[in-house]
C-alpha cells in the first residue's frame, strides 16, 4: 500500500512539489536562523576559545562574562599561585584601546596582553611574522580580519607598520588568525607589560589570571579551592564560556528575535505544507474512498497518509537542511556571516519538521478516515 | 415487493426487508422501504429506476458499504449484519468487485498497476499483482494498453480497466454503478456485453445500477425501483430476447 501511496503522491507533481517546498522552506528558515544564532552566540565566547592550553580562568568574583572587566591587583596573582593544586598562573590583560593610525584616523581595538615570559594565550596561527617577535620592544600582532579592516588596500601584509596607542608607539610584527569577536574590532596582541602602557593608566590593570591545575586534579576542584581561598571568581574554560553565552542570551534580545523568526518559519512552513497536503488529501478522497470500498482498512488508509507525510517530510527536511548547510558553507569565506550549524540545530529542525508533518497529517488522516466509501457511488 | 425467491445455494445476494433511513427526526429520509431482492449466480441483474429511487443506496447496502437500518443482506451466503466492520472490510476485499460510474482509476498508476490494486490490498506482492493485472487486462482485450496511464485511455478503455480491476481477485459478486453513463452508446454496449460475459460464469453474479434504458436488454433480471421500493422484477429470456414480467 505504501507503493500506491507513493505513486499517488508523485502523481500530482505540482502539489507534491508544493508540500515538499513548504517543508523545505520551513527547514531552511529554522536551520539557517538557528545556525546564525549559534554563530552569533559563539562569537561572544570566541576570545575564550582562542586562549588555548588554559583550563582555568580567574577573575573578580562579580564578573559575569568575558567583556565584564573588573581589574584585579597584582597581589591576587600571587594568592592564586599560592593555592594548593595550582600548577601555574599568569596575568592576562583584556581591554579596549584607541589606536591612532598613520593617516591620523582613530580606531578602537581589542587589546590583549599576554604574560611576558610565557606568552600564554597567544594566537593559534601566525599568518605573517613570528610569535617570538612579540618579545621585541613595542611589538604587536594583529588579527587578519582587523588588518584588512584597517588597511583594506594592502595586497600583502605590511609588517613594520607603526601606529600609536595612548601616545605609545606600536610596531606591527605579525598578523595572526583569530576568531571574530562580537564587537568586530581588530584584535591586537602584545605582551602584558606593553599592554599596560597602551591602556589608560589605572591602579589595577590585570583583567584575568589564566591558570592550570596540577596533573591529577580536576579543574573544577582547583576552581573551588581558588574561590574558597582567595574569594576570587574561578571558572573552568567551559564554565566561563557558558557564563558568557548565557549572559548574552539573558541580557540581550537576540534569542527572542531569532526565536520569533524560527517560529515564523515553522508557522509559515506548516501553513504552506499543511494546506497543500490537505488539498492533496481532499483531491484524493474519492481514491481513498475507492480503496476503502475495495477492502482497504482504515489502518491501511491511515498508514498511506502517514507514509506520504513522512516522505515529504524527509525530502523537504533534507532539502532544507542541505540548503542551509550549503548557504553557511558558501557564506563562510565570502562574508562575515556568523554561521555555526551545531548538532542540535539539525536535530531540532528534524523535531520541528516531525511536529509539522504530524500536525498536518493529523488533519488529513482524519479527513481520509471519515470518508464514506459510498462516496464512490456518487457521480 | 418481489415474491420470486430462489434456492439460497444459488444466490449471490439475498435481501430481506431492507430499510435504509438517512438522518433523524423531521430530517429523516427513507431511501429504502423494506426491499426484498434475490440475485442468482450466473446472472446479470439490473437495478433501474428514476433518480433518487434508492437504487444506489441498495447497491451500497448490498456491497456492505452502507449499513441497513432494518432487514438483512446476505452475500454469497454470508449475513453481512453478523460481521464486524473490520470483517466486512475484509469480506468486501475478497468477495466483491467494484465498477464505478467515474471509473475511479488512480491517475498515477498504469492500467496494469490499477488492476493490481485489489490484489495488493489483499496482500499480494506488488510484482505478482501487476503481472496478474496485465493478464486480466489481456483477457478482456486490453493487452496492448497495460502500460498506459488512465489519462491516455478513452472512456470505454478506462471502464474496461476498471472492470479488469474488479475481476482481478476473482470475486463472486460484481457491483457496478452506472457503468455506461459516462460512455457513448457504442462503448456502453461493449461494456455491457463484457459484463454479461462475466456474469454468465457459474460462480459469479453481476449487479448493475443503471437508468440507461438502452442497456436493459443485457439484464437477465431487471428490478424496477421507485421511492425506495422494488416495484416489479422482469426476468428476460435473453436467448429469445423476450422479456417476461413477474411480480407486481
Amino acid at each position: 500500500m505504501n507503493w500506491i501511496a507513493w505513486r499517488m503522491l508523485i502523481g500530482n507533481p505540482a502539489k507534491y512539489l508544493g508540500i515538499v517546498l513548504g517543508v523545505a522552506f520551513a527547514s531552511l528558515l529554522i536551520a539557517q536562523q538557528a545556525s546564525i544564532f549559534c554563530g552569533l552566540m559563539l562569537l561572544t565566547t570566541s576570545q575564550i576559545q582562542d586562549v588555548q592550553g588554559v583550563s582555568i580562568w580567574v577573575m573578580d568574583a562579580n564578573v559575569q562574562f568575558i567583556d565584564d572587566l573588573k581589574p584585579m591587583s597584582e597581589n591576587d596573582l600571587y594568592r592564586v599561585r599560592g593555592v594548593q593544586g595550582v600548577d601555574w598562573a599568569v596575568r592576562f590583560y583584556k581591554g579596549l584601546a584607541r589606536a591612532r593610525l598613520d593617516d591620523g584616523n582613530y580606531q578602537q581595538v581589542i587589546l590583549l596582553g599576554l604574560d611576558d615570559s610565557t606568552l600564554v594565550g597567544a594566537p593559534r596561527k601566525i599568518l605573517a611574522g613570528s610569535l617570538s617577535d612579540l618579545l621585541q620592544p613595542d611589538a604587536i600582532i594583529m588579527d587578519d580580519a582587523g588588518y584588512k579592516q584597517l588597511w583594506p588596500k594592502d595586497k600583502t601584509y605590511q609588517i613594520g607598520r607603526v601606529f600609536e596607542m595612548n601616545d605609545r608607539r606600536g610596531v606591527l610584527v605579525g598578523v595572526c588568525e583569530a576568531s571574530r569577536t562580537f564587537q568586530t574590532f581588530p584584535i591586537v596582541y602584545t605582551r602584558y607589560s606593553q599592554a599596560t602602557l597602551f591602556a589608560p593608566s589605572e591602579r589595577k590593570v590585570m583583567s584575568f589570571i589564566l591558570a592550570q591545575g596540577e596533573p591529577g586534579l580536576s579543574s573544577e576542584e582547583v576552581c573551588r579551592r581558588i574561590h574558597e581561598q582567595t574569594g576570587l571568581g574561578a571558572h573552568t574554560r567551559e564554565k566561563f564560556m557558558s557564563m558568557t553565552l548565557w549572559y548574552f542570551m539573558e541580557k540581550t534580545g537576540i534569542p527572542v528575535n531569532f526565536f520569533i523568526t524560527v517560529l515564523l518559519g515553522f508557522i509559515v512552513g506548516t501553513a504552506i505544507a499543511g494546506q497543500t497536503f490537505y488539498l492533496f488529501t481532499v483531491e484524493n478522497l474519492k481514491q481513498f474512498g475507492a480503496l476503502k470500498a475495495m477492502g482497504a482498512s482504515n489502518i491501511r488508509i491511515m498508514g498511506m497518509v502517514l507514509f506520504q507525510a513522512i516522505q515529504v517530510g524527509l525530502i523537504g527536511y533534507g532539502l532544507g537542511i542541505g540548503t542551509a548547510a550549503w548557504f553557511g558553507y558558501k557564506m563562510q569565506g565570502a562574508s562575515k556571516l556568523a554561521f555555526y550549524m551545531w548538532w542540535p540545530v539539525p536535530l531540532g529542525t528534524a523535531v520541528a519538521v516531525l511536529v509539522m508533518i504530524l500536525l498536518t497529517s493529523l488533519v488529513c488522516v482524519r479527513k481520509a478516515l471519515v470518508v464514506d466509501p459510498a462516496i464512490v457511488f456518487k457521480g | 415487493m418481489s415474491d420470486v425467491y430462489l434456492n439460497s445455494d444459488r444466490l449471490a445476494v439475498s435481501c430481506r426487508g431492507v430499510t435504509k433511513v438517512y438522518g433523524r427526526g423531521n430530517n429523516a429520509v427513507m431511501a429504502l422501504r423494506g426491499v426484498d431482492l434475490d440475485v442468482p449466480m450466473g446472472e446479470l441483474s439490473l437495478l433501474v429506476g428514476p433518480s433518487g429511487c434508492g437504487k444506489t443506496t441498495l447497491l451500497s447496502v448490498i456491497a456492505g458499504i452502507l449499513e441497513p437500518s432494518e432487514g438483512t443482506v446476505a452475500v454469497v451466503g454470508t449475513d453481512l449484519s453478523r460481521l464486524s466492520n473490520a470483517q466486512k472490510v475484509a469480506f468486501r476485499g475478497r468477495n466483491i468487485g467494484f465498477v464505478f460510474q467515474q471509473f475511479n482509476l488512480l491517475p498515477a498508476l498504469s492500467a496494469a498497476e490499477n488492476v493490481a490494486v485489489p490484489g495488493i490490498i489483499l496482500g499480494m506482492p506488488r510484482r505478482a499483482a501487476v503481472q496478474r493485472g496485465a493478464e486480466v487486462l489481456a483477457s478482456i482485450g486490453m493487452g496492448d494498453r497495460i502500460n498506459s496511464l488512465p489519462q491516455n485511455l478513452s472512456g470505454g478503455q478506462q471502464q474496461r480497466v476498471a472492470i479488469a480491476r474488479a475481476l482481478m481477485h476473482e470475486p463472486s459478486l460484481l457491483v457496478c454503478d452506472e457503468p455506461t453513463s459516462a460512455l457513448d452508446a457504442r462503448n456502453g454496449q461493449l461494456i455491457m456485453e463484457l459484463l454479461r460475459e462475466i456474469a454468465m460464469q457459474a460462480n459469479r453474479a453481476v449487479v448493475v445500477v443503471t437508468h440507461d434504458s438502452r442497456v436493459f436488454e443485457f439484464g437477465d433480471r431487471i428490478a424496477y425501483m421507485d421511492d425506495g421500493h422494488i416495484q416489479r422484477i422482469e426476468i428476460q429470456d435473453l436467448s429469445h430476447r423476450s422479456p417476461l414480467t413477474i411480480g407486481h
